[in-house]
């Protein structure tokens, strides 16, 4: 950033140069309107002259996944190593939690020990609960996993419990030491972004080929899926939070002489908790996210659940394990945030069953659990009989709504359609790429110095010389409504519910289930009612990525120093100015995080939309799946994550220089 | 991490590793006890094929392990090893994924499942009543009944929600070639096709759309297949023939073979379960009523195999030589 800043600030001779921006939109308007006769390749760029990325890259993959090789070790031995490395905790995760141990493989195992029995899982759980925060806690996450039991879903929710229990720890660590790297050396800050950015904005589609031949197929590759996906928030959050932690803390730190690692994770890491502790939900939740594609590829488990309901049009089964998702996560998410604010109490003194009364508990809660399942079955497994089963009455309710309203929302669905998206999608499509490559790269000039022109420049020219244009803009049309449409919505909410502590916690419950139900599940009823279709799709993507857009600007807003506020009305300012001068001002990089999160997740969403339809580089990446062709998948994953880089980087830019004029620096 | 020299007996270990998770194939004499996967997608049919085989080679003396993945991504775990057999392979959906996979070497084709795949374009009978002269696709070039089925966006024009593109079917180039009045509208999965499908029928709403069989649609749901000039190989390859003299592709869909497909090194490494997999076949009705079974009248695929696999003793005994 600071090049940037330093560019920007020597090219900054803004008084005498305002008419450039009216200028290059004039020039951008009259290439639309004349050059389509003229300048016939500025709109459709020449075949001839197209850069064959889609076979280098086919090749290059090919080379990886077969020949690559340091020595005498091949490049696929080396992960096919790691992949048994993250099996071993795996297996051990999932014998103790679904299959029991086993002797021997497939059909003729045979089984040692059974595995927990579910009464002993949700009283441990319920056990962790108690010890982390107190009885509040253990029964939330005893309600969340018995609601588990109830449904029906308790085999497939322990399958893709073990592979959570495994995904999120080393998410975790991992963000969180390549934050405090990024943190301490800027160079590897600048050198990570743009990773971070493709590894959270690349439709894992575009990558899955190539890492079910590296890992082999089976959970431990859909565990590596996932880590490139939830990881990144982890890490941004980390380093994010570490600059804020305010200076006086740091320079006590050195005051007091701390050593380097002392100053780490005694002083920054435990200052910058509340951020981090976004970051841990937010690698729980993408983890959940993942069971859907993960369970694709072996993993199996709820994520499994939902897929074959919905082929099966059984809505309400389909919601069922949706919601087991979501119970899941609610349950792990709270029992991370409990634990990372537990009073450590010296331990009782006395003999170790003593000091140790949590340990004893869980041994005793198994054993008689074990104990217990030798004798009743219903132990063992949940009975039948007690599962309940919503299935008939979700069905009724969308043939309800569908039978009853289904004019209304066609009414409601052709207004926008015709009023809002045909319109964008028709400009978009029509734009020039010439003409908009040299306006991105006239923009990024402007607001972020050459250097950054000459990065959004390029990109958009990659996008358009690989043959991705049309759809390119398809998807920028999409997901920019999207955006927009989330934003008006997030930040407002975000704002009434950041200062109310219990209307904050249903809102946080709401976004969380939001975020980890899977789209699949309301993706269907929402298909029956308004059919396949942009709209449909602008549906799901509003709905996941209005998460971000919530929750980033309640942490700015909860972040703000209140002694601020209150000088702020010491001096009389109104509740209006406090909250546009005061609060919202301070908050604006937590806000503006939270906007490049709508973008990314909004991006990311569009392997879902191609499953009801849209033609945009989702669909691409979708097509090449099928096709098994990984050149063809990651070049079109390649400009969904070029799209993602440019806005984010001109977001960025205009903000910093926004900050700077009004005299607001972040430290 | 391997600029590094390693010391030997991390190497050791690596390239035991190596070996032990490569795609080495074990060739011997006896047949090995390793568990042979197959894998589970996530339609009923497939999962009862799947069961049915699996079960005839448990009771042949093998281990068994079903594996759940995705119907397209499963190639790349066919190939290395780790996956073993796939047991539906729509010549309609899959032939492209499925050439170019055997085409490495590492995966074959072990036949025909002896089911054919039967897609075309479908509408419920409630239809008939608002286009009298079907099933004759005739009858789809007539601007009312086109405008029957039509909606506020395509409207003169009738819609026909087609299958995802990834389906492919030339859905485009008929209506062109047959100068039908329809706009061929794209579902993105499977899913999508059937929830709009439900949608209109609660309704009793008009929809054309793609539908394939063996499933449980055509016998949950009341209606005919439209009635298209008979596919034939020089229709789709040769403008000339059929009733456009100009375009080709004025025909209907091919029937097309599913078929079981799965890694090259099963025939070295149990040799009598690849005779058994390569005999298996089985028909059309026998597994719509299967299908219909377990979709519609809420029995388990396991007790439905069971029911099978009793009333067809001689049957799967001779797969397996016994």
């Amino acid at each position: 950033m600071s090049a940037a800043e330093l560019s920007s600030r020597t090219t900054d001779p803004s008084a005498g140069a305002r008419w450039l921006w009216p200028l290059a939109l004039v020039l951008l308007v009259l290439l639309c309107l004349v050059g389509a006769a003229a300048l016939p390749w500025a709109f459709d760029y020449p075949k001839g002259l197209r850069i064959p990325a889609q076979r280098w890259i086919g090749a290059f993959v090919k080379w990886l996944t077969n020949e690559a090789a340091v020595g005498p070790i091949r490049f696929s031995d080396i992960t096919r190593f790691i992949a048994a490395v993250i099996d071993v905790p795996y297996r051990a995760a999932l014998n103790l939690l679904s299959t029991g141990f086993l002797k021997g493989e497939g059909s003729q195992a045979i089984q040692l020990l059974p595995p927990i029995p579910w009464p002993a899982v949700i009283l441990l759980f319920g056990l962790i609960g108690y010890w982390v925060r107190g009885r509040a806690t253990a029964l939330l996450a005893m309600g969340c996993f018995l609601f588990i039991a109830i449904f029906g879903q308790w085999q497939s929710a322990m399958v893709t419990l073990a592979s959570i229990l495994v995904a999120v720890p080393i998410g975790v660590i991992g963000g969180l030491l390549l934050g405090i790297a990024a943190f301490r050396h800027p160079w590897l800050d600048r050198a990570l972004k743009p990773v971070l950015d493709l590894m959270q904005t690349m439709p894992v589609f575009a990558y899955l080929v190539p890492i079910l031949i590296l890992f082999g197929f089976g959970p431990t590759a859909a565990v590596v899926a996932t880590l490139i996906y939830a990881m990144p928030p982890m890490t941004r959050l980390t380093t994010l939070s570490l600059r804020r932690v305010p200076s006086e803390i740091d320079d006590l730190g050195r005051m007091v002489g701390c050593t380097r690692s002392q100053m780490t994770w005694r002083v920054l890491v435990p200052a910058a908790q509340d951020a981090l502790m976004v970051g841990v939900n937010q690698v729980i939740m993408l983890s959940l996210n993942m069971v859907i594609i993960a369970s694709m590829i072996g993993a199996g488990g709820l994520g499994f659940d939902v897929l074959a309901a919905l082929r099966r049009l059984d809505f309400g089964a389909g919601l069922e394990a949706g919601f087991a998702i979501v119970a899941m996560a609610v349950a792990l998410d709270r029992l991370s945030q409990a634990a990372a604010v537990r009073q450590r109490s010296m331990p009782a003194p006395g003999p170790w069953h003593r000091r140790h009364p949590y340990v004893v508990a869980a041994i005793l809660i198994v054993t008689t659990g074990y104990v217990a399942g030798h004798f009743l079955p219903a132990v063992r497994h949940y009975p039948e009989a007690w599962e309940l089963s919503t299935s008939a009455f979700w069905a009724a309710a969308v043939q309800w709504l569908n039978v009853n309203f289904f004019d209304y929302f066609e009414a409601i669905k052709n207004a926008v359609l015709l009023n809002l998206l045909v319109p964008v999608k028709r400009l978009m499509v029509g734009l020039p790429w010439a003409g908009v490559t040299a306006f991105l790269a006239f923009a990024g000039w402007r607001v972020g110095g050459w250097r950054l022109g000459l990065l959004t420049g390029a990109l958009s020219f990659l996008i358009a010389a690989t043959g991705q244009w049309e759809k390119a803009m398809i998807t920028l049309y999409l997901c920019g409504i999207s955006t927009a449409i989330a934003m008006a919505i997030g930040v407002p909410v975000g704002i009434a519910v950041a200062a109310r502590d219990r209307l904050w916690r249903a809102v946080q419950l709401i976004i969380d289930t939001l975020q980890t139900l899977p789209s699949f599940v309301y993706l269907m009823p929402v298909v029956m009612l308004f059919r396949v279709g942009d709209f449909t799709a602008m549906i799901a993507v509003i709905a996941y990525a209005v998460v971000p857009a919530i929750r980033y600007t309640v942490l700015g807003l909860r972040g703000v120093d209140p002694r601020l506020i209150e000088a702020g009305r010491a001096m009389g300012c109104t509740p209006r100015q406090i909250l546009f001068s005061i609060r919202l001002r301070l908050a604006a990089p937590e806000i503006l995080l939270g906007l490049n999160q709508t973008i990314m997740f909004a991006l990311s969403m569009l392997v879902i939309t191609a499953l009801v339809g849209t033609r945009d580089l989702g669909q691409e990446v979708y097509i090449a799946l099928t096709k098994a062709d990984p050149g063809r998948g990651l070049v079109a994953g390649l400009a969904v994550a070029f799209i993602a880089i440019i806005t984010d980087r001109l977001i960025s830019a205009a903000a910093a220089r926004t900050r700077e004029r009004l005299g607001l620096t972040t430290h | 991490m391997t600029a590094r020299p390693t010391s030997p007996r991390v190497a050791l270990t690596r390239l035991t590793l190596a070996m032990l998770l490569g795609s080495a194939a074990a060739v011997g004499a006896q047949e090995s006890t390793d568990p042979i996967k197959l894998t589970l997608h996530d339609w009923t049919g497939q999962l009862i094929t799947t069961e049915l085989m699996g079960e005839v080679l448990k009771k042949a003396g093998y281990n068994i392990e079903y594996v759940q993945a995705d119907y397209l991504a499963q190639f790349a775990g066919l190939e290395t090893g780790d996956l073993h057999v796939a047991m539906e392979m729509w010549e309609t959906t899959g032939r492209e994924a499925m050439d170019a996979s055997t085409a490495t070497g590492k995966t074959e084709v072990f036949g025909p499942t002896g089911m054919k795949a039967k897609e075309e374009w479908w509408y419920p009978s409630y239809m008939k009543e608002k286009c009298p002269g079907l099933p004759n696709w005739e009858a789809l070039k007539d601007p009312a009944c086109a405008e029957a089925f039509s909606t506020a966006e395509t409207a003169p024009k009738g819609r026909y929600l087609g299958g995802p593109v990834t389906w492919g079917g030339f859905d485009d180039e008929r209506v062109e070639a047959l100068d039908l009045p329809f706009e061929v509208i794209h579902a993105g999965t499977d899913a999508a096709l059937f929830a709009e499908l439900e949608s209109a029928y609660q309704r009793q709403a008009p929809i054309m759309l793609w539908i394939y069989a063996p499933h449980w649609a055509p016998a949950k749901y009341e209606g005919e297949w439209v009635e298209f000039p008979e596919y034939s190989a020089d229709c789709y390859n040769d403008p000339a023939a059929g009733l456009n003299p100009d375009l080709a592709y004025d025909c209907g869909k091919p029937f097309g073979d599913i078929w079981k497909v799965g890694w090259a090194g099963l025939k070295d490494k149990w040799p009598g379960a690849h005779k058994a997999i390569t005999a298996f076949t089985i028909d059309n009705d026998e597994m719509g009523a299967m299908i219909t079974e377990v979709d519609l009248n809420g029995k388990t695929v396991e007790a439905v195999v069971a029911d099978w696999m009793g009333a067809n003793e001689a049957r799967w005994k001779g797969w397996i030589g016994q």
